[in-house]
C-alpha cells in the first residue's frame, strides 16, 4: 500500500488508507480520487534552492526526472527534488551509499514551485562500517500538494547517522524514515521539526530496529500547529530480542496555538530484550500565558511574542543540527515561517 | 502622570479592586502597602493589561491617556513598565534579544528608528556593569537558571534599557538578600528622575529604606484606606496592618 506504487500502476486502491493503521492519520485514499497526469519533462532552468552555494556536489530531481547528478558519497552533496508542474504527478528513487569510514553532509530539499501536484520519493541509503552521515531535509511543499518522502536506512556497526527533518506541511504530507539499527556501537540522531498554519498537514513518522547490542538512538522531534493545521507524530523505537544494552530516548513536544488545529501522536518502545534503556516523552500543550504577557509588557506585541517563544521551542531541534551552515539556513527557514526574521 | 479614579475591577467573578483612585505626579515616587489579598499585585495587573483581569469601573491614564484602552504592549510603549514579583524564564531567548526585540517594538510603536545592533551593545554593556551583571549572563536564555535575586537584577536592568516613564515595582524585595536588596534598589534610584514616576508595592517597609518614597498609601480590601508621608511605612511596621485598617474600616 503506497503512493509510489499507485504512482506506478495507476491503481487507486493501492493507495493507502485510514484502514491501514500506519497510516490513519494520512489518508491519501479518501483524498485522491483521481491521480494526477504524470509530470512532462523539465525544459529550462531550475532555481536555485535552498542551501545553494553550500555543497561540493549536487543531485537533482525536477518533475520526478534526475536532471544533474553526482555520485558523490562524501563530503557535502546537495540532494534536490523540484516540482515544476502543476497538477502533475511525479515519483522519484534514489540510491546512496556512504562507504565504510567516509562522512557524508546531505542537504535534502523538496522544493514545491508549482501548484497541486502529487509528489512521491522513494530513497534507500545505506551508511557503511564506522561511516557517518548527517541528512538534512528541508520540506518546502505547495499548499495543495501531496507529498510522501520515504527513506529506508541500514546502518553497519559502528555507523553515525543523524537526520534533522523540517517541514511546514503540504495538503497532505508525510516523511518517514525506517532506520535498520545494527547496535554495534551504531548511533542514530532522528530529529524533526514541523511548523504548520493554515490547512497544511504534516505527518513524521519513524520507525528505528535495533537489532544488535549496544545501540544508541536519540530522538527529538517538535512541531507548532496553528490555526486548521493538523501534525501527525508516530515514533517506533523496536529493540529486537538481544538488543541488550540498547540506550534509546524519544521526545515529541509540540505547540497547539488555535483551537481548530491538531496533532496526533503515536511514541511506540516495542521491546523484546532485557537490559535496555529506553524511554519516552510526549507533551502537547499552549505557550505559556504567563510568559506571553511578561513579553507583552516589554512591548512586544502578542503575534511577535508568539513568533519568539515558537523560534524559542523549536530552537533545540535547530541547536542539534551538526553542519553549521545547514545550520544556519534551518534557522533562518524557521524563523521565515514564523514570520520572525531578524 | 499616573491617574487612577476609582478603579475597580475583578477577577474571573470576584471583585477585587473596590474603586482606588491615586494620583502620582512626574518625579514622585508612592509607595503601596499593604497587607496580603489587599489587591496590590491585582492593581499591577489591571493597570499593566493583564488578560482575566477585568475593568468594571474607574479609569486609568498615563499622561493624560487612557491606559485601559490599549494593549499591553502598546502600554508599554507608552512608558509603562512592571517590574515582575516573579520573573518569567525564557529558555531559548536569549537576554538581550528578548531585550533588543522589546526596545525596538517599542520604538516603532512610537514611529521612532530601530537602534541599531552596535549602539544597543554598547548600551547594553555599560548598563550591565553599572548594574554588575556578567554581560555573558545576556548571552543565556533570560532568567533561566537564575536566582531570585539575579532575576530582580535583571528586571532593574531591563528598566534601564528599555527607560521607561513609568515604574510598577511589585514586591521587588521579596526573595533578596540584603546585598541583592542594595544593588536592586540603587539601580531604581539611578532611575529616578523629575520626568518619571514609580509605583513601588511592598509588604514590608525594608524596601522603602532603600528607596524613599514621597507618598506612602495603604491598600486593603480592594481600596486605598490611609495616605501619608514616608512616617506611614514606619507607623505601620511598628502597629501592624491590623491597627491601621481597622481604624479605617
Amino acid at each position: 500500500m503506497t503512493l509510489s506504487t499507485a504512482l506506478k500502476t495507476g491503481d487507486l486502491s493501492a493507495l493507502p488508507s485510514r484502514r491501514d493503521e500506519d497510516w490513519r492519520w494520512t489518508d491519501l485514499r479518501g483524498l485522491l480520487k483521481v491521480l494526477p497526469p504524470v509530470a512532462p519533462a523539465h525544459d529550462g532552468d531550475v532555481p536555485a534552492g535552498p542551501f545553494a552555494g553550500q555543497a561540493d556536489a549536487e543531485t537533482v530531481f525536477v518533475n520526478g526526472r534526475r536532471v544533474a547528478g553526482s555520485d558523490a558519497a562524501s563530503g557535502v552533496v546537495a540532494l534536490r527534488f523540484v516540482a515544476l508542474a502543476d497538477k502533475a504527478s511525479q515519483g522519484a528513487s534514489h540510491a546512496l551509499v556512504v562507504k565504510p569510514g567516509e562522512s557524508l553532509v546531505l542537504l535534502e530539499s523538496h522544493e514545491g514551485r508549482a501548484a497541486g501536484y502529487v509528489s512521491d520519493v522513494a530513497l534507500d541509503i545505506a551508511v557503511g562500517e564506522g561511516a557517518s552521515l548527517e541528512r538534512i531535509v528541508l520540506v518546502d511543499d505547495e499548499a495543495e500538494a501531496v507529498n510522501v518522502v520515504t527513506a529506508e536506512v541500514a546502518l553497519a556497526p559502528g555507523a553515525k547517522f543523524a537526520q534533522a527533518v523540517l517541514t511546514s506541511g503540504a495538503r497532505r504530507q508525510r516523511i518517514e524514515t525506517r532506520v535498520r539499527h545494527p547496535g554495534a556501537h551504531a548511533e542514530v540522531r532522528l530529529d524533526g521539526a514541523y511548523l504548520l498554519a493554515a490547512q497544511r498537514h504534516a505527518d513524521l513518522t519513524s520507525v528505528v530496529t535495533h537489532g544488535g547490542l549496544d545501540g544508541v538512538t536519540s530522538q527529538l522531534t517538535k512541531g507548532m500547529v496553528t490555526d486548521q493545521a493538523r501534525g501527525v507524530f508516530q515514533g517506533r523505537i523496536v529493540v529486537e530480542k538481544g538488543a541488550d544494552q540498547t540506550d534509546a530516548r524519544m521526545g515529541h513536544h509540540a505547540l497547539i496555538l488555535s483551537d481548530k488545529a491538531e496533532i496526533d501522536a503515536k511514541p511506540e518502545l516495542l521491546i523484546f530484550a532485557d537490559d535496555v534503556s529506553c524511554a519516552h516523552g510526549n507533551t502537547i500543550g499552549a505557550l505559556d500565558d504567563e510568559v506571553l504577557f511578561y513579553a507583552e509588557q516589554r512591548g512586544i506585541p502578542e503575534a511577535e511574542a508568539k513568533a519568539m517563544l515558537t523560534v524559542a521551542f523549536v530552537g533545540e531541534v535547530i541547536e542539534r543540527i551538526e553542519h553549521e551552515a545547514a545550520r544556519e539556513v534551518a534557522a533562518a527557514w524557521v524563523a521565515r515561517k514564523l514570520g520572525s526574521e531578524a | 502622570m499616573l491617574k487612577i479614579q476609582n478603579l475597580h475591577a475583578r477577577v474571573e467573578d470576584k471583585p477585587i479592586l473596590k474603586g482606588v483612585t491615586l494620583d502620582v505626579p512626574a518625579g514622585e515616587v508612592h509607595a503601596i502597602m499593604g497587607p496580603n489579598g489587599a489587591g496590590k499585585s491585582t492593581l499591577s495587573y489591571v493597570l499593566t493589561g493583564r488578560d482575566g483581569y477585568e475593568v468594571t469601573e474607574g479609569a486609568a491614564t498615563l499622561n493624560g491617556e487612557d491606559l485601559l484602552a490599549l494593549e499591553p504592549n502598546e502600554r508599554a510603549a507608552k512608558g509603562l513598565f512592571l517590574s515582575f514579583q516573579y520573573p518569567l524564564e525564557i529558555p531559548g531567548v536569549p537576554a538581550l534579544t528578548f531585550i533588543r526585540t522589546a526596545l525596538n517594538a517599542q520604538r516603532r510603536a512610537r514611529g521612532e528608528d530601530e537602534i541599531a545592533a552596535p549602539a544597543f551593545l554598547k548600551l547594553a554593556k555599560e548598563k550591565a556593569a553599572a548594574l554588575k551583571i556578567d554581560f555573558e549572563m545576556l548571552k543565556r536564555g533570560l532568567n533561566v537558571g537564575f536566582s531570585g535575586g539575579e532575576k530582580k537584577r535583571m528586571e532593574i536592568f531591563q528598566m534601564s534599557m528599555l527607560s521607561p516613564r513609568f515604574l510598577i515595582l511589585d514586591e521587588t524585595d521579596s526573595g533578596l538578600d540584603i546585598d541583592a536588596l542594595k544593588i536592586v534598589s540603587e539601580g531604581v534610584n539611578a532611575l529616578r528622575s523629575p520626568e518619571r514616576g514609580m509605583l513601588v508595592i511592598t509588604h514590608y517597609q525594608r524596601l522603602l529604606d532603600h528607596i524613599k518614597p514621597d507618598k506612602v498609601h495603604v491598600l486593603a480590601a480592594g481600596r486605598i484606606v490611609a495616605s501619608g508621608g514616608p512616617e506611614l511605612a514606619l507607623q505601620l511596621e511598628a502597629e501592624g496592618y491590623d491597627r491601621i485598617v481597622g481604624a479605617a474600616a
